[in-house]
């Protein structure tokens, strides 16, 4: 059952093939082919729930000469989440481009994003790591780019020259790695690295290169431009999985291979920028005046919550509380993802409709588009923390964490963050229910609203409703764990 | 007495820092294109020595692979830059 591992790249990379030929099926081969990764996926969460982690060596190579892939509970949970997210996606671009044109240049690039998030995902060695990432990045740009004004053509521009720069720097990083220690598996070096300068060097390298693509700040400057001009589906896969991706590996890193080398210091200048990055961001998505613009920032915000957690996992010892707060991290994570390509779709929906996303102009849309507005107001539950969202869960033993690793200074932060998010997810709801001209007739299209309404419910009822589940699983097959 | 490859590994950071300065500077697309590609260039150049194992000794392949897989990595980047900037220069002309 290992080859479900193959399945989950070989089906989109075909499909995106397919796509190129037959252009006129595109649409349909996608979502088919969606449909059966997403149950490969599931085959891999399941076969990792019942005997753990397990490796598929391409081709019979041995690791370290081929492409080893790796699925451990970290990696299939995440996988798991962005296929639901893509699958999504995929139903609601189906019926989003109208253009012929930009549909036929749109498939095949979704579906190299696809191939590109699940290798990366399941990658075994770092140098994969790097030559996936590199995939993600130009499918994204290139996806970015398809709105093709000028506007989007900057933002794909600096995101790509950016990005650029971020992965040569993690490859400086897995340069010198390879000098110290003649391997790139992350399981042989898990058991290598110590603290010595060459390996923390490496390690400084490589995280640095990550924080530019997962825009912790202040090196998130390129990320709103970017998620806000690129067409909907394209933003809500680029702010709920691209960017976490990335922080994916950070973590990866952090807490599984490079454990030894992290230093108490650098975990808390990490947290520290998180905590800037929940205010700052937050603050900027209160002053957005564009719908896309403000769920951008948001990202921002969510993105450094995310990194709080790093000192809280290096400070508490290693056991049950260690891993609460790697459980509450990574359904933090998950709700982000499932809340914010919610709420991207749905934004999508309101701009088609509306002609604009300008904040202030919203008036009327609750009566005009009343599914859709209840995406946002459930999505923004989840952004907000407020039960029964994952994020609820996840906050809550954020603090919790923070009180038992003695750094009672993130709870203000955590507190500041919430009420500004809370702030500004109410201003949308209140211009949204306002009295405005565009009422119309009612209407509802179910192809792409549904999904968004799908996404929205995952993240504020299943997620906080089945996180026992996902508690148990996490603690059950923590053993990468080893801070 | 400096090693061969250590100089070579030194020359490697030497470029991999001119690039990467000159990259935050610059804001000209194509210079700063010119410069990721000096600061890639550094990095293979790291790699490269990394493979070396002194006169008598067959390289080590592994990382010559890497710098194959990166060569066409940063070129096909580069040229997506390069059409990305092209289009945004038509539709400025327009």
């Amino acid at each position: 059952m290992s080859n479900a591992i193959i399945w989950v790249i070989v089906i989109p990379l075909l499909a995106s093939l397919l796509c190129v030929i037959w252009s006129r099926y595109a649409s349909f081969i996608a979502i088919i082919s969606n449909l059966l990764t997403l149950a490969a996926s599931i085959l891999i969460v399941a076969q990792v729930y019942q005997s753990g982690s397990f490796n598929h060596a391409l081709g019979s190579w041995q690791p370290g000469l081929g492409i080893s892939l790796r699925a451990d509970a970290l990696s299939s949970i995440l996988l798991l989440m962005s296929m639901i997210v893509i699958s999504a996606a995929t139903f609601y671009a189906s019926a989003y481009f109208t253009d012929p044109v930009k549909r036929a240049r749109f498939w095949p690039l979704w579906l190299m994003l696809v191939v590109a998030l699940n290798a990366l995902l399941l990658s075994g060695d770092l140098f994969n790591l790097y030559v996936t990432l590199e995939l993600l990045g130009l499918s994204a740009v290139a996806l970015t780019a398809l709105s093709d004004n000028r506007a989007a053509l900057q933002a794909a521009i600096r995101y790509l020259s950016i990005g650029l720069l971020g992965s040569l720097v993690f490859l400086a990083g897995v340069a010198l790695i390879y000098t110290g220690h003649g391997t790139l598996d992350l399981v042989a070096l898990s058991g290598m690295v110590q603290a010595e300068p060459l390996s923390q060097v490496a390690f400084g390298l490589m995280t640095a290169g990550l924080l530019i693509k997962s825009a912790l700040f202040p090196l998130h400057f390129w990320l709103p431009s970017a998620h806000a001009s690129a067409p909907a589906p394209v933003s809500a896969a680029l702010s709920a999985l691209v960017v976490k991706v990335a922080v994916y590996i950070v973590l990866r890193l952090w807490v599984d291979v490079f454990d030894l080398a992290v230093t108490p210091l650098s975990a808390m200048l990490l947290g520290t920028l998180g905590a800037i990055a929940v205010i700052w961001g937050s603050w900027q998505a209160l002053q957005a005046q564009r719908l896309k613009l403000m769920a951008a920032y948001s990202t921002v915000a969510q993105i450094g919550y995310l990194f709080i957690f790093l000192p809280l996992i290096v400070t508490l010892p290693e056991g049950p509380l260690q891993d609460a707060a790697f459980t509450a991290l990574l359904l933090m994570a998950l709700t982000h993802g499932f809340a914010k390509s919610a709420f991207f779709l749905s934004a999508g929906v309101i701009q088609q409709y509306c002609g604009h996303d300008r904040i202030a102009e919203l008036g009327g849309t609750a009566r005009a588009l009343p599914l859709t507005t209840f995406v946002i107001a459930l999505s923004g539950v989840a952004l907000i923390g407020l039960p029964p969202s994952g994020s609820f869960l996840g906050k809550w033993y954020l603090i919790s964490s923070s009180f038992q690793a003695g750094q009672w200074w993130w709870v203000l932060v955590i507190a500041i963050g919430s009420i500004l998010a809370t702030a500004y997810v109410f201003r949308i709801l209140g211009y949204a229910f306002g009295p405005g001209e565009s009422v119309g007739r009612v209407l509802n299209w179910g192809r792409v609203e549904i999904p968004a309404l799908v996404l929205a419910l995952f993240a504020t009822l299943i997620l906080g409703f089945g996180s026992a589940d996902l508690w148990g699983f996490i603690s059950q097959h923590s053993d990468f764990l080893g801070i | 007495m400096i090693s061969e490859q250590l100089l070579y590994s030194l020359a490697g950071v030497g470029l991999f820092g001119i690039g990467l300065r000159a990259t935050l500077l610059h804001h000209m697309l194509l210079l700063r294109l010119l410069a990721l590609n000096v600061c890639g260039a550094g990095v293979f150049l790291i790699f490269i020595a990394i493979a070396y194992g002194g006169v008598e000794m067959i390289a080590d392949p592994v990382p010559h692979a890497l710098v194959l897989t990166g060569i066409v990595v940063a070129v096909s980047a580069t040229a997506m830059a390069l059409a990305l900037g092209r289009r945004l220069q038509a539709l400025n002309d327009e």
